[in-house]
């Protein structure tokens, strides 16, 4: 299936958030997912399932400031 | 309130715009901005707000000058090096701009001075640079009500939002709670190209202004990601998310806490590779 990933058509197997994640070799405890600009907290990666033509955005932490 | 000839031509080219006007420019001068960390944001943030001639600049840091810190906290300069950041930000404030009544804490924000601090301010400024300052300031601006400019860079990217309590995403709808230690590095470990925190900073400083003048669309429900590599910014939609532990339709925090903070791990000199 074809979905969108930080604004770029990418080629992904058809699963759940989490399969999406490992495909892009991710951990999920480094990034918040927004799927269709609603958050997909971290309890429902792998049961929320990303569909053809989704847009998924993928969140790292910017803990800086200083 | 009325301005002096000289604040008049001080302030002439904003008061030229009509969004902005003389009318704009005693709403500046009569907002108080609370910015906390007089460091990499807060440094662009506290100088185009003074210069701007926002009326009270609050500034809380307990930090002192570093030789490190002065590859892009321009607020201190090298005679600063090992002294109090805030009153060394309290000197530059005054040079560019004697209208703004500069406030200065030397001291930690913490779970228990948060409410107090943050009272007297109309906007609040995330200038910290650990995820348990950044989620305190998230909750304490939620609690009290205050709008926020949220502010985040490491190595070249940068990330900046605003927050309306109540009505747009705040920083937990995104993210619920830190990153577990260690899995995530600070500027201090993984470094920061310094121009990074005066592009984010001037954005923040930016929507401080909107926010004070009511003009524009705010940077509200929309997180920008800047990567200075790419010259590229990353827009993403975001909404309040009805499961935030915070501002959603059943929350679990309640009350002010501090998350516990990351274990420190300072590299060696010789991790740096120039020894």
């Amino acid at each position: 299936m074809q979905i969108t990933i930080n604004g770029k058509p990418e080629e992904m197997q058809a699963g759940t958030v989490m399969d999406v994640l490992k495909q892009k070799d991710i951990d999920p405890h480094m990034v918040a997912v927004e799927l269709n600009t609603q958050i997909v907290e971290r309890d429902r990666l792998d049961t929320t399932n990303v569909q053809e033509g989704d847009k998924v955005e993928f969140l790292f932490y910017m803990g800086g400031g200083a | 309130m009325s301005f002096t000839e000289e604040q008049i031509t001080r302030y002439s080219r904003h008061i030229l715009l009509p969004e902005v006007g003389g009318k704009g420019q005693k709403k500046i001068a009569r907002a108080k901005v609370f910015v906390v960390g007089a460091g990499g944001l807060g440094s662009p943030v506290a100088l185009y707000l003074a210069a701007a001639g926002v009326g009270t600049i609050g500034l809380i840091d307990s930090d002192v000058v570093d030789r490190s810190n002065l590859q892009r906290q321009v607020l201190h300069h090298t005679p600063d090096v090992g002294r109090s950041k805030v009153q060394s930000a309290k000197e530059k404030i005054f040079l560019l701009n004697p209208d703004v009544n500069v406030e200065t804490y030397e001291d930690r924000f913490t779970a228990s001075n948060a409410m107090d601090y943050i009272a007297p301010y109309d906007v609040v400024i995330d200038g910290v640079d650990t995820f348990p300052a950044k989620f305190l300031i998230n909750d304490a601006c939620y609690f009290a009500d205050k709008p926020l400019v949220h502010g985040g860079i490491l190595r070249f990217e940068g990330r900046v939002f605003s927050i309306v309590p109540g009505q747009s995403a705040c920083y937990r709808c995104i993210f619920q709670h830190p990153p577990p230690p260690g899995l995530v590095p600070s500027c201090q470990e993984a470094g920061i190209i310094g121009v990074v925190a005066g592009i984010i900073g001037t954005i923040q400083a930016t929507e401080a202004l909107k926010l004070i003048l009511g003009i524009g669309d705010p940077l509200t429900d929309r997180i920008l990601d800047f990567d200075a590599r790419k010259t590229a910014f990353r827009e993403i939609r975001t909404k309040r998310n009805p499961r935030c532990p915070l501002c959603g339709d059943h929350p679990d925090i309640t009350e002010l806490f501090e998350h516990e903070q990351e274990a420190c791990q300072l590299q060696a000199p010789g991790a740096l590779g120039l020894s």
